[in-house]
C-alpha cells in the first residue's frame, strides 16, 4: 500500500541520517522536523480533499501568506490570539468560497480558475503589506511560545494538525459527504447521474481546503513569527507535490490524507535530512523534484500491472 | 393503439402526448407510451428516431416541453433523475456509469448507505447488502472489489444491483446487449426474466432484432420523434419491425455478392502473443470476406491489432501479398495495404473533438503534405469525396465528428481507412452500436469492396451478422483458433460448439 511505502521510506531515510550523524534525532531535532512539517501537512491535508475530487487549488500559496499577515496584524493591534486564529482561518474560507463559486459555477477547470485567484489573492496580499513586515517582536509573547513549544518532542502545532488530520481522514471513512467526494472525482458524470450534488461538494471541497490552509498561516505565525509580502509564495508547488508523492492521483478518485500527510512529511525532512548529513541544502529542490517523478512513475506502473492483471482474469472467466 | 388487456393491471408508467424539443431540433413529437408490470416492453428505432431523448424523459433527465409523465396514472413531473430513481424508475445505459475507484458495494449504494450512530456509514451493513444482491442476481461479485478493471457484462450486473437495491419498479435497459457476446446475453435475459416475474415493468431497448422477439411481449417503435405503433409482438415479423423503423421496405441486412476469392493477400502464420493467443495461421484472399467469431475474450482483436502492427508478437509471421511485415510497426503495415478498422470508434478510430474532414484526412497526410505544409484544399476534397461516397449524414464537413450518431461515425473511420486504398481491409465489430438502416449499407459497402477485390477480415460478435456476410468462418477460442468453417457449413451451433471449445479444433 502505498501509505506504508511512504512511510517505510521516510523511516530509512531517518534512519540512514541518524546512522551518518547522531545528534540528528535529538528532542530539539525531533521538535524541528514536526514542526516544519506540520504547516505542509494541514495545507496538504485540505488540497488533498479538493484533488481527490479531481480538481487542484494552486491558490493556497497566497491564502497562507495573508492569513498569517491577517493574524499578524490583529496580533500586533493588541488582539487576543485564538481571535486571530479565527480571523486566518475565516479569511482562508472566505477565498476558498471564493475558488469554489468560481470552479463549480463557472465550468472553468480548476487549473486556470486557481492560477487566477494565486495572482488576486497576491496581488491583494501585496498592496495591503506593502513593504511592512511582521516579526517575532510584535506578536504576544504566549502566542510565539505556544508555536514553538510542546509536550517533550511533540510541539503543540502539530498535535494541532494530527488532530485535524485524524478527524478528516475519519470524515472521509465514515460519512456519505466524504465518500461522495471520492464519487465525484472517479466519476464525475456518473456522480452527477447519481444524484449527488455536486456543486454543493465542490464548493465544500474548495472551503474546507480555504479553512485548514488560513489555519496554516495562523499556524505559520506562531511558528515563525516573519510575515511579509512574499510569504507563502511557491507553496503551491510543495503542496502539490506533496498530496501527489502521498499517493492522491491527479485524477481523482483515489488516495487518502494520510498518505498527503505523510508525502508532506517525506517532502519536508528532505529538507533537514540535507544539512544533518552535511549535504548543501540547494539539493532540496532537485530531491523534491526526483521523489515527485519517482511517485507517478510507480503510480504508473502499477495502474498498468493492476489493469494487465484484471483483463487476463476476466478473459479466463469469460 | 392496443391495450394488452383493458381488464388488466394499470400502466405503472406512462407518455402521454410528449414533445419535446432542444432548441430547432424536434426530438419527440406527441409520444404516448404505456409500461405495464410483468411485462418486457420494446422501444425500437432507428439512432435519432428519439429513443435516448425518450429515455431520458421517462428517466427524469429532460422535462417535457408538452404533455405529461404519469406514474401510476398520476402527472409527475421529476426535478431530477435521483428524483425519479426514489419514485422507483431505474436507468441502465449502455456505458455503465460506474466510479471506477470505488467497491461495488460503494457503487450499488453511493448516496444511500445504511447508518448507524451519529451519521456514519454502516460498511458492514453496506457489504452484506450488496451479497444479498449479488445472490438475488445469482452472480458471484466480491462487494469489497473496486469496480475498476470489471468485464462490461458484469458492470451491467453491478447497475442492475443498484436498480434492484432502489426497489425499481421499472427498468429502462438501454442497448444492454451492445457489447455482450452469447453466454452473457444469456444470462442477462435470465435476470431480467426473474425482475418480470418479481413485477417489474421493463423497457427494453436494442438494434438486435432477434432479442426483441425472444425476451419482449409488445414493442413501440420510433421514426423521427413520432411513435408509429405500440402493438404485440406476436404475429409480426422482423421485416414489419424493420418497416415500420424505417418507412421503407428494406432490402436485404446483408447484401452478399458472390465472388470468387483470387490470391492471398493476407497470410498469418503461427502468430503468438505470450498469454494473449498462441499459433494463429490463416490467410485471407482478395474478394473474400473472412469472418473471425468468438466469445469476448478470445483474443481476436489482439490478434488484429498484432497484424496490423500496433501491439509486437512473440512468434510467427504476417505477410501480405507475399511480402513479410515489420513487428510492431503501424506504418509498414499501411505501406503494404493493410487498414485496420478498431473496435471502439470514439477512442480509437476518431478524434472526436476533431472535424469529419481532418479525421478522413489524417491517413492522407503523406499525399496531402507538401515542403511540410499542408494542402488543405486537397485534404478537403479528398474527404469530401469519401464523405459523399459513403453517405455520411453531416452538416458540414467542418462539424466535429461528435456530433454525429454513431452510425455516421462509424462511416467516417471507414471513410478514413478506405481512402487509402487497402488491399485488405479489417474490421473489428464494423456495426456495433449502429441503427438497422445504417448497418445495411455499412454491409453493402462491405460487400462491394470485397466484389473490387480487397480482402477483407471482418471481427464480429453478432452471430447473425458473420453467418450473413461471411465466406468462411474463423473462430477462435481461449487464444486459440478452433475452427475454420466455410459458408455452407457455418450455422450457429457450429460456431458457438467452436467459439466455446466444446468442439474438436
Amino acid at each position: 500500500m502505498r501509505e506504508l511505502a511512504i512511510l517505510l521510506v521516510f523511516l530509512v531515510m531517518i534512519g540512514v541520517t541518524q546512522a551518518g550523524n547522531s545528534a540528528f534525532l535529538s528532542q530539539q531535532g525531533i521538535k524541528d522536523l514536526l514542526l516544519n512539517a506540520t504547516i505542509l501537512v494541514l495545507v496538504a491535508t485540505g488540497q488533498a480533499l479538493v484533488v481527490i475530487t479531481r480538481n487542484v487549488d494552486l491558490s493556497v500559496g497566497s491564502t497562507l501568506g495573508i492569513t498569517a499577515f491577517a493574524a499578524g496584524i490583529h496580533l500586533q493591534g493588541g488582539g487576543h490570539p485564538v481571535a486571530g486564529v479565527a480571523l486566518a482561518v475565516l479569511l482562508g474560507i472566505g477565498f476558498g468560497l471564493l475558488n469554489g463559486l468560481l470552479v463549480s459555477l463557472g465550468q472553468v477547470p480548476a487549473l486556470v480558475v486557481t492560477l487566477g485567484t494565486l495572482y488576486i489573492i497576491r496581488g491583494i496580499d501585496s498592496i495591503w503589506v506593502g513593504s511592512r513586515q511582521i516579526t517575532a517582536a510584535d506578536l504576544p509573547g504566549g502566542f510565539v511560545d505556544f508555536g514553538s513549544g510542546g509536550i517533550s518532542a511533540v510541539p503543540h502545532l502539530a498535535l494541532i494538525a494530527l488532530a485535524v488530520l485524524v478527524a478528516t481522514a475519519y470524515y472521509l471513512k465514515h460519512y456519505g459527504s466524504g465518500r461522495e467526494l471520492y464519487a465525484l472525482g472517479s466519476n464525475p458524470e456518473a456522480a452527477r447521474l447519481a444524484g449527488i450534488p455536486v456543486r454543493r461538494r465542490i464548493l465544500a471541497a474548495y472551503t474546507f481546503c480555504g479553512a485548514l490552509t488560513g489555519l496554516a498561516g495562523a499556524l505559520y505565525l506562531a511558528r515563525f513569527g516573519n510575515v511579509d509580502s512574499g510569504t507563502g509564495s511557491g507553496y503551491e508547488l510543495t503542496v502539490v507535490s506533496a498530496v501527489v508523492v502521498g499517493g492522491v492521483v491527479f485524477t481523482g478518485g483515489s488516495g487518502s490524507v494520510y498518505g498527503a500527510a505523510l508525502g508532506a512529511l517525506l517532502l519536508t525532512s528532505v529538507n533537514s535530512v540535507l544539512p544533518a548529513l552535511g549535504v548543501s541544502s540547494v539539493w532540496v529542490l532537485a530531491i523534491n523534484g526526483v521523489l515527485l517523478i519517482l511517485a507517478i512513475a510507480v503510480d504508473r506502473i502499477v495502474a498498468l500491472r493492476v489493469a494487465s492483471a484484471l483483463k487476463k482474469r476476466n478473459a479466463r472467466h469469460a | 393503439m392496443t391495450h394488452p388487456s383493458d381488464t388488466g393491471p394499470a400502466p405503472v408508467l406512462a407518455l402521454k402526448g410528449v414533445s419535446k424539443s432542444f432548441g430547432a431540433v424536434r426530438a419527440l413529437r406527441d409520444v404516448s407510451l404505456e409500461l405495464f408490470p410483468g411485462e418486457v416492453h420494446a422501444l425500437a428505432g432507428e439512432n435519432g428516431a428519439g429513443k435516448s431523448t425518450l429515455i431520458k424523459t421517462l428517466a427524469g433527465v429532460h422535462r417535457p416541453d408538452t404533455g405529461q409523465v404519469l406514474l401510476d396514472g398520476a402527472p409527475v413531473a421529476f426535478p431530477g433523475p435521483g428524483d425519479a430513481r426514489d419514485a422507483g424508475i431505474a436507468v441502465i445505459y449502455q456505458e455503465p456509469t460506474l466510479f471506477p475507484d470505488l467497491s461495488i458495494a460503494e457503487n450499488i449504494f453511493m448516496g444511500r448507505r445504511p447508518r448507524r450512530g451519529l451519521g456514519r456509514i454502516d460498511h458492514r451493513a453496506t457489504r452484506a447488502a450488496t451479497t444479498a444482491l449479488m445472490r438475488r442476481l445469482g452472480v458471484g461479485l466480491d462487494p469489497d472489489r473496486p469496480a475498476r478493471g470489471l468485464s462490461i457484462a458484469d458492470q451491467q450486473i453491478v447497475e442492475i444491483a443498484k436498480a434492484l437495491s432502489f426497489d425499481a419498479r421499472v427498468l429502462i435497459m438501454d442497448e444492454p446487449t451492445a457489447a455482450l457476446t452469447g453466454t452473457e446475453v444469456a444470462r442477462l435475459f435470465g435476470v431480467v426474466r426473474t425482475l418480470r416475474d418479481q413485477g417489474a415493468a421493463v423497457l427494453f431497448i436494442s438494434h438486435r432484432l432477434e432479442e426483441i422477439f425472444e425476451l419482449c411481449t409488445r414493442v413501440t417503435t420510433l421514426r423521427d420523434g413520432t411513435r408509429i405503433a405500440s402493438e404485440p409482438l406476436a404475429g409480426l415479423t422482423e421485416d414489419d419491425l424493420v418497416r415500420r423503423m424505417v418507412g421503407r421496405d428494406l432490402d436485404e441486412l446483408y447484401p452478399k455478392q458472390e465472388v470468387r476469392p483470387g490470391e492471398v493477400a493476407l497470410s498469418v502464420r503461427r502468430l503468438t502473443r505470450e498469454g494473449v493467443f498462441t499459433d494463429v495461421s490463416f490467410e485471407v484472399r482478395r474478394g473474400e470476406i473472412v469472418g473471425l467469431a468468438g466469445l469476448v475474450g478470445a483474443g481476436r482483436t489482439e490478434v488484429a491489432r498484432a497484424v496490423f502492427g500496433v501491439d509486437r508478437w512473440d512468434a510467427g509471421e504476417v505477410e501480405v501479398d507475399g511480402r513479410p511485415l515489420t513487428n510492431g510497426a503501424p506504418s509498414t503495415a499501411m505501406a503494404a495495404g493493410l487498414a485496420l478498422v478498431p473496435e471502439d470508434r470514439r477512442a480509437q478510430g476518431l478524434v472526436m473533438n476533431m472535424s469529419i474532414e481532418r479525421n478522413i484526412g489524417l491517413t492522407g497526410l503523406g499525399s496531402t503534405v507538401r515542403g511540410g505544409l499542408m494542402d488543405r484544399g486537397a485534404e478537403r476534397s479528398r474527404s469530401l469525396d469519401w464523405a459523399v461516397r459513403l453517405q455520411v449524414k453531416y452538416a458540414r464537413i467542418a462539424d466535429t465528428v461528435n456530433t454525429l450518431s454513431g452510425g455516421n461515425q462509424q462511416k467516417v473511420v471507414l471513410a478514413k481507412w478506405l481512402a487509402t486504398g487497402p488491399k485488405v481491409l479489417i474490421v473489428d465489430e464494423p456495426t456495433r452500436g449502429i441503427d438497422v438502416g445504417t448497418k445495411a449499407e455499412v454491409h453493402r459497402l462491405l460487400s462491394r469492396l470485397a466484389a473490387d477485390g480487397v480482402a477483407v477480415l471482418m471481427i464480429s460478435s453478432d452471430l447473425p451478422e458473420i453467418l450473413g456476410m461471411a465466406d468462411r468462418v474463423l473462430v477462435m477460442h481461449e487464444g486459440r483458433l478452433t475452427a475454420e468453417i466455410p459458408r455452407p457449413d457455418a450455422t450457429e451451433e457450429t460456431v458457438m460448439a467452436a467459439a466455446t471449445g466444446r468442439a474438436a479444433a
